[in-house]
């Protein structure tokens, strides 16, 4: 494509998406002539770009230790967490939170704010601003594991593991909440976490077990 | 010659044991690739075609390249080169932040001619389709198999079914997506953090890919969450790391987003089976004729097993794969088994009823395996199979409940390829290191707890050392069930080694001859004496500067291959809504010896919860005319979570004193099973997966009409 062309591109106000809705598609689209597709979007590239995208620099209380970082207003307390480099140089590096689906759709990066169950993917670092974060590094008491993590190994309630720091945290709160949860109870409080190992029999053992103990 | 002993014998082997990894994992301190943070680390990402298929006219990186933060920008494809599905790869960024990689992506201007495409097979096979690959028809060769005489043994059945099962493409949905973290230490030697089920593997290719020796090339995955057959090399997204870190002489950190998880890393094919087959009256399957196909995208390997498990003389089979514009097809968890499971075990229940057998009957006629001849038995008392509907769907009310049975098979042996290193030191501290991987199996554990059976010691008192290829100790890839089974013999035999030069330098002290040695607990002790005992920290003292180290070897007489297993489900069908809730599985596995009975347990959960996801719940779906995948993500693509879970009773059936694989053939047989419960419920035939709702409501429909 020409400079010009690409030029005109960035002036008009076409994005990427009704561009491509004028593009005939399928096999239909066998007997249409060929169709040019763009796939830059430089609209909305030019609105995350063309101005100094503006920092600031907060303060965050977690697990009981203030973090100063700056951050963008886009920067998810989750990016905070995982890939935050504070204002010493130093990575945050909390990262048992995971990052699995980005949607709040999986619970993986599930933390406390001020002691309720948050998906730090889709929560802003400004926003958790002056509350209390938990992490899962901050459950146990210092070397002494919480009830719900010494059941969890006790039941193998894990398998690889990768959702686990997810279902930890979601199970503290529901215990927080509800000390003597029935089955029913249980699998609604943890409806928001996945298993792709399937570890889900174990892990609703280990809340029951976690329960009795507390 | 090597044993595993009798049970009675065993302190560790074959109890519950704790994870190894426990602590790590729910501490969140386990490190997993995508939890890697280097200094001056960048983040990568991949510009991916949106589109099914298309020709590339021009890449333009010169804006991207030009944003501050950025620190490289590669293409990944070129003008000329045809992108054949959605996902394709074409330019990668890498940049300070991740933020920033993705404002980069955007600034990419690439112009593409679409070109016609299929995403279905339906519309692949179709006439005057478009020839996406070098198959005409997009059909591949047809293989055909015969068998016996099939046209004279249908005329001698007494009955016959004809009827076509579909299962649709799955994808793996690994938690942690593929990626690695890439450093270059120089030119010439490279450290990779793979998240992979291959750590030799992936070393290998790294140092083919960049021309570099292998033993330069270190790859590390403590810990990975989870591959299901997916995560077996770097792929391109691993290349392209290194690539970048090669540019820049920094870190580059690539994991692949949720969206391109579905799209490029993997599927499990579809399959589509035209059957039919033939059974005398007595109850033997006589007679079985089946063409079929499935499509694993742009990509061959759309094979699945037909007929599996149960006998028959006289068979025809032909298979094809069928070639769309969709990612490629990669292994995944006993790739094959599961759909044909499926479509088997629906087909012996149909001809059962025209029998007017007993499914569970006509099965044990048909199978010869003696084992799960056993495990019907166990499996039908568990279940209480005698409750089930004599007449399908002649339960009452608006929620019907039924029963259902199915079956599988796997192998599962092992082989040849691992090295390993137990080491005592003079501290009492032992070591066991070899360079297989823990893929949430287990395998660290159990590794643990074979060194701590020959030394009388806890498994908590063994250091496993695996995921790292730094130590040069290969062992193969972490498929086929293969890892417990290649692993454990050379370690036991490792550890008999030591412990034999341990004894050497211990005799000497208790007075009495090598083979009149035995461990007890944390202590050796002389078997005719046994008040003469020293502890196991006295005993590694006399090494002094020394320590022991002892490789092992493959001992073919430890581990066994073949498996059998059956499953049993009960479900409650909601005839208002189509809600198919499981409420029972039972799963009878057989799993040879197992190490670790409280992880073999966990495999056995995880295979049936998996099998359940694909039997009524997962689904790629591809539009037909955007020819993109309508549920690349978590929300749409449903996996299950914890309200599908029914109770799971997971039942190790031990069989043999042999190490055996199990991490595949749990989620064979739940698949028939439920499908066949589903049946036995309402008395209509789902012969398409997922059965959801509205697949339930249609057949009720169509019953009454
Ligand atoms: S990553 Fe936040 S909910 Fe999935
Ligand atoms: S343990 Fe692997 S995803 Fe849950």
């Amino acid at each position: 494509m020409s400079e010009k062309e690409k030029e005109e591109k960035k002036g008009t106000n076409i994005s990427r998406r009704s561009f491509l809705k004028g593009v005939g598609t399928g096999t239909v689209a066998a007997t249409v002539a060929p169709a040019t597709i763009l796939v830059g979007d430089p609209e909305t590239a030019e609105a995350q770009t063309d101005e100094a995208i503006s920092k600031s620099e907060i303060q965050l209380n977690i697990n009981d230790q203030v973090v100063q970082i700056e951050v963008e207003a886009r920067t998810t307390l989750l990016s905070v967490l995982r890939d935050g480099i504070d204002t010493q140089g130093n990575y945050v590096d909390l990262t048992g939170a995971k990052l699995i689906c980005d949607k709040g759709e999986c619970g993986g990066c599930t933390v406390l704010v001020d002691g309720k169950p948050v998906y730090a993917c889709m929560m802003l670092a400004m926003d958790a601003q002056g509350k209390q974060i938990t992490t899962v590094e901050g459950i146990a008491n210092g070397d002494e594991l919480h009830p719900v993590q010494d059941a969890f190994i006790q039941h193998d309630a894990l398998m690889c593991g990768f959702c686990t720091p997810g279902f930890i945290v979601s199970s503290v709160a529901l215990l927080n909440e509800n000390k003597k949860p029935t089955l029913t109870e249980i699998k609604e409080g943890l409806s928001g976490n996945t298993c792709r190992c399937g570890t889900y029999p174990f892990i609703f053992d280990a809340v029951e077990t976690a329960s009795q103990k507390m | 010659m090597a044993s595993w002993g009798e049970a009675s014998q065993s302190r560790l082997i074959g109890k519950r044991i704790a994870r190894l990894s426990g602590k790590d994992k729910v501490t969140g301190k386990a490190k997993y690739t995508y939890d890697i943070n280097r200094p001056g680390m960048l983040y990568a990402r991949i510009l991916r075609s949106d589109v099914a298929h298309a020709a590339v006219m021009d890449i333009d990186l010169s804006q991207a390249e030009a944003l501050p933060g950025v620190k490289a920008v590669i293409p990944l494809t070129e003008a000329g080169r045809n992108l054949r599905y959605q996902g394709q790869e074409i330019a990668a960024v890498a940049a300070e932040t991740d933020d920033i990689a993705k404002d980069a992506l955007r600034l990419i201007f690439v112009e593409l001619e679409e070109l016609p495409f299929v995403v279905t097979e339906a519309d692949a096979m179709a006439e005057n389709a478009p020839q996406i690959r070098d198959w005409e028809g997009n059909q591949s060769k047809p293989g055909i198999n015969e068998q016996g005489n099939v046209q004279a043994a249908f005329e001698e059945a007494a009955v016959t079914v004809e009827a076509t099962y579909h299962t649709p493409v799955q994808t793996h949905v690994c938690l942690e997506t593929h990626g690695h973290v890439t450093e270059w230490t120089d030119d010439q030697n490279l450290t990779v953090w793979a998240s992979t089920q291959a750590v030799f593997g992936v070393r290998n290719d790294f140092a083919r890919r960049f021309e570099i020796p292998a033993n330069q090339v270190r790859v590390i995955t403590e810990h990975m969450g989870g591959g299901f057959g997916s995560k077996f090399g770097p792929g391109v997204e691993g290349h392209t790391a290194a690539q970048l870190s090669r540019i820049t002489g920094l870190p580059v950190k690539l994991m692949l987003t949720r969206r391109a998880e579905h799209l490029v890393a993997g599927n499990r094919p579809s399959m589509t089976q035209h059957v039919k087959a033939g059974a005398s009256s007595d109850g033997r399957l006589v007679a079985y004729d089946m063409r079929g196909y499935g499509t694993g995208g742009i990509s061959s390997g759309a094979g699945f097993q037909a007929p599996y498990v149960y006998h028959v003389e006289n068979r025809k089979t032909e298979r094809f794969n069928v070639a769309t514009n969709a990612g490629n097809q990669r292994a995944m968890r006993a790739p094959g088994h599961p759909q044909g499971a499926f479509a088997m075990d629906s087909l012996m229940d149909e001809l059962a009823e025209k029998l007017g057998m007993n499914p569970l009957e006509f099965r044990r006629i048909n199978d010869s395996s003696e084992v799960r001849q056993a495990q019907y038995t166990l499996g039908a008392q568990e279940i209480g199979w005698h409750r089930r509907n004599t007449v399908p769907g002649s339960g009452t009310g608006v929620k019907k409940r039924g029963m259902g049975v199915g079956s599988g098979q796997w192998g599962g042996g092992g082989g040849r390829g691992t090295q390993a290193r137990v080491t005592i030191n003079a501290d009492g501290t032992v070591e066991a290191v070899t360079g297989t991987q823990d893929i949430g199996t287990g395998i660290r554990t159990a590794i643990a707890i074979i060194v701590a059976e020959e030394f009388g010691l806890a498994p908590t008192d063994i250091s496993v050392k695996v995921g790292d290829s730094g130590p040069g100790l290969p062992s193969g890839g972490s498929g086929g069930s293969q890892t417990t089974a290649s692993v454990a013999p050379v370690i036991k035999t490792a550890a008999m080694a030591a412990k034999q030069k341990l004894f050497e330098h211990v005799a000497p002290l208790l007075k009495a001859p090598v083979d009149d040695l035995r461990v007890g607990t944390g202590t050796i002790y002389v078997a005719s004496d046994r008040t003469n005992t020293v502890t196991w920290n006295q005993a590694a003292g006399l090494l002094g500067q020394e320590s022991i180290s002892e490789g092992g070897n493959w001992d073919q007489e430890l581990r066994q291959g073949g498996v059998a297993g059956t499953q049993f489900a009960e479900v409650e069908v909601d005839t208002q809504t189509g809600n198919v809730q499981v409420l029972k599985i039972v799963a009878v596995q057989d799993c040879g010896l197992a190490i670790n009975r409280l992880t073999t347990e966990s495999q056995i959960n995880g295979g049936v919860v998996m099998g359940l996801g694909q039997t009524l719940l997962e689904e790629r779906i591809m539009d037909p005319q955007t020819g993109r995948m309508l549920n690349a993500n978590l929300e749409d693509y449903k996996v299950p979570g914890t309200y599908e879970i029914p109770e799971i009773k997971s039942i190790v059936f031990d069989t043999h004193r042999k190490v055996t694989g199990v991490g595949e053939p749990p989620c064979i047989p739940t698949l028939g099973a439920i499908a066949n419960a589903v049946y036995n419920a309402i008395g209509v035939r789902i012969r398409e997966l997922p059965i959801t709702p509205d697949k339930v409501l249609t057949a009720l429909a169509e019953k009454k009409a």
